[in-house]
């Protein structure tokens, strides 16, 4: 009748279907995509500058302006208007969620790979680095890393890539290592295939659901990540907009001013939340192990 | 067993001395000059150069290294650049309140994280088991300044049910062991229930219950040591996790712990202090995670350690 009738091979199409099945996927999809837009139209969804400290953006006391009114979040200690910096944030978070990301996941693949498909020394050496970097505490050595580079949006993305490959390193190597003993890869090598040939035609496209698996699982961590060292005031440096850094400025004044905590933390719990319950549900549609398990 | 034992050791040994090498050829590229800060912006040129011969930091990195590995194996982690004590005291300091906040943590992760699973396990499938998985979703996604921040202001200035912030007593100790807790309690949930879905399905559970038993009997004697023992393993493995979180939870509560003074040391580029507490930090993820894979054949005689 339909794909889904193949059990030994995911088909996308179906993939995708049974995907679209799960309200909390879908709910997490739309989200992102809301974020996504919010993001891109921002310019247009809002009258302000993200950096214009406006004269009536107080109040007469000197104190930001609460939700409501001209200012639909209320304003920040300089007299901003919160939700456009909360909208040019989006932008940080995204943008650092998908390079940052993006990096991490290329080095744990080579690495996890190389270690899985190799072995022998070089696979040993690897590994060991590997959990060498596991019992760094992550946090720590990236307040060091973004320590030693001053402190801007690309350097953060770098230092939460060299912090975040870990994970993907290990399943991609375990995965890796199963795969290779499997009999269509020896079949493979007698009929003369190279190790290029091996690696990128026959067992990268199995690792491919596992690769957007974590890739989305390790977005959500990396804007937690983001949000922290931004919190901590060496993530990404004011004037640009993070959700992490809005909270950074402003939280002496959170006890008179709660909703500028408030507001930007539920904007970096929301994008997390969205990225877990969309990686989630994908683990369960592509991962096979996890197939027939609830 | 013992050769296993012997081994992991070895390895863990190799990995601190990575993780130390790594750390120090870290900071020995710090741009900011520590020499500078000690001596001061109206320190002379010559007073500079002899506090870096002093701290023997103009030698190269490798005669650095050694002398700080030589110090190391017999417990000398170093002085303080700025608070002119040893580092072993500074941290042997301030290591029992980040204990006491880590065993409060595993406290409030195993209540509301085991406490929720089982529910959902028991009842799955239902409204409950969803609204209980999304609340775990929502406990990992949660970014740990925010949840203290906000229980701050609700629990703290609002209902002032609970001091601002500071140590020293139990109430003290509530508000920063939930915001370090509340992540790990959504992952013991969700693994607590897959494992108690996993135990309720065995035969023997069916046994049990065609004896005769108890729902309550079955659930508790038979189903519940079974399916905790698991998790309980996974407190190890949590030490680590602990480790990033108690910078940002000592500094949002002024929690008096070794997070702290790493925060402290890292704005003032107190070297040897942030050397101290990675080291520290990694010895207590390496051990976590020994400690969690020796405790496994306790727990399951099936599984033997090669």
């Amino acid at each position: 009748m339909s794909a889904a009738a193949d059990p030994a091979a995911p088909r996308p199409r179906s993939a995708l279907r049974r995907l679209a099945r799960r309200k909390l996927a879908v709910l997490g999809l739309v989200l992102i995509v809301l974020t996504v837009l919010g993001a891109i139209f921002a310019p247009w969804l809002t009258p302000y500058d993200p950096n214009e400290q406006m004269f009536d953006g107080l109040t007469i006391t000197g104190a930001p302006m609460p939700p409501g009114g001209q200012f639909p979040l209320g304003t920040d200690l300089l007299g901003r208007d919160l939700l456009t910096r909360i909208l040019y944030g989006a932008r940080t978070s995204l943008i650092i969620g998908i390079v940052a990301n993006g990096i991490a996941l290329v080095i744990g693949t080579v690495v996890g790979v190389t270690a899985g498909y190799v072995r022998g020394l070089t696979g040993a050496v690897l590994m060991r680095f590997t959990d060498l970097m596991m019992a760094f505490p992550a946090l720590l050595l990236a307040i060091c890393l973004a320590a030693i580079f001053s402190p801007s949006l690309w350097i953060v993305a770098m230092v939460i890539a060299i912090v975040n490959w870990v994970q993907t390193a290990r399943v991609l190597y375990t995965e890796t290592t199963s795969l290779a003993e499997r009999e269509f890869i020896a079949a493979e090598r007698t009929l003369g295939a190279g190790h290029m040939r091996i690696l990128l035609r026959h067992i990268l496209p199995h690792l491919v659901p596992m690769i957007i698996v974590w890739g989305t699982l390790g977005i959500s961590t990396t804007v937690l990540l983001e949000a922290t060292l931004s919190f901590l005031g060496i993530g990404v440096q004011p004037p640009t907009a993070s959700w992490g850094n809005i909270i950074f400025e402003n939280q002496t004044y959170f006890q008179a001013a709660p909703w500028l905590v408030f507001f930007p933390g539920m904007a970096i719990l929301i994008l997390a939340l969205s990225f877990n319950l969309l990686g989630d549900a994908l683990r369960d549609v592509l991962d096979p192990t996890q197939r027939g398990r609830d | 067993m013992a050769a296993y034992l012997v081994r992991r050791l070895l390895v863990s040994l190799l990995i601190l001395l990575g993780v130390s090498f790594i750390t120090f050829v870290l900071l020995y590229a710090l741009p900011a000059d520590p020499v500078r800060q000690i001596a001061g912006r109206s320190a002379t040129a010559q007073t500079v150069e002899n506090i870096r011969a002093q701290l023997g930091l103009d030698q190269p990195l490798m005669v650095q290294y050694w002398r700080y590995l030589t110090g190391l194996v017999q417990g000398d982690l170093g002085r303080s650049y700025l608070q002119r004590s040893e580092v072993s005291e500074l941290i042997a300091a301030r290591l029992p309140a980040t204990l006491l906040l880590m065993a409060g943590a595993i406290g409030c992760e195993l209540i509301l994280g085991l406490t929720m699973g089982i529910v959902a396990a028991l009842k799955r499938g239902s409204a409950t088991d969803n609204t209980l998985m999304i609340a775990s979703f929502v406990g990992v996604s949660a970014p740990q300044f925010v949840v203290g921040l906000l229980l701050l202001y609700v629990f703290a200035v609002q209902l002032k049910w609970f001091p601002i912030g500071g140590y020293g007593t139990l109430a003290h100790l509530v508000l920063p062991s939930v915001t370090l807790g509340i992540m790990g309690s959504g992952w013991y949930s969700r693994m607590m229930r897959s494992s108690m879905v996993d135990v309720l399905r065995a035969d023997y559970i069916r046994t049990a219950r065609a004896k005769g038993l108890t729902r309550a009997r079955v659930i508790l004697r038979h189903a519940l040591p079974n399916a905790i023992l698991p998790i309980i393993a996974m407190i190890g493995i949590d030490i680590g996790i602990f480790m990033g979180g108690i910078v940002v939870v000592e500094s949002v509560f002024g929690w008096p712990g070794i997070g702290q003074l790493a925060w402290q040391a890292i704005q003032r580029v107190d070297i040897p202090i942030i050397m101290g507490v990675t080291l520290v930090s990694a010895c207590a993820i390496v051990l976590g995670n020994l400690l969690a894979d020796l405790v496994t054949p306790f727990i399951d005689p099936r599984i033997r350690l090669r």
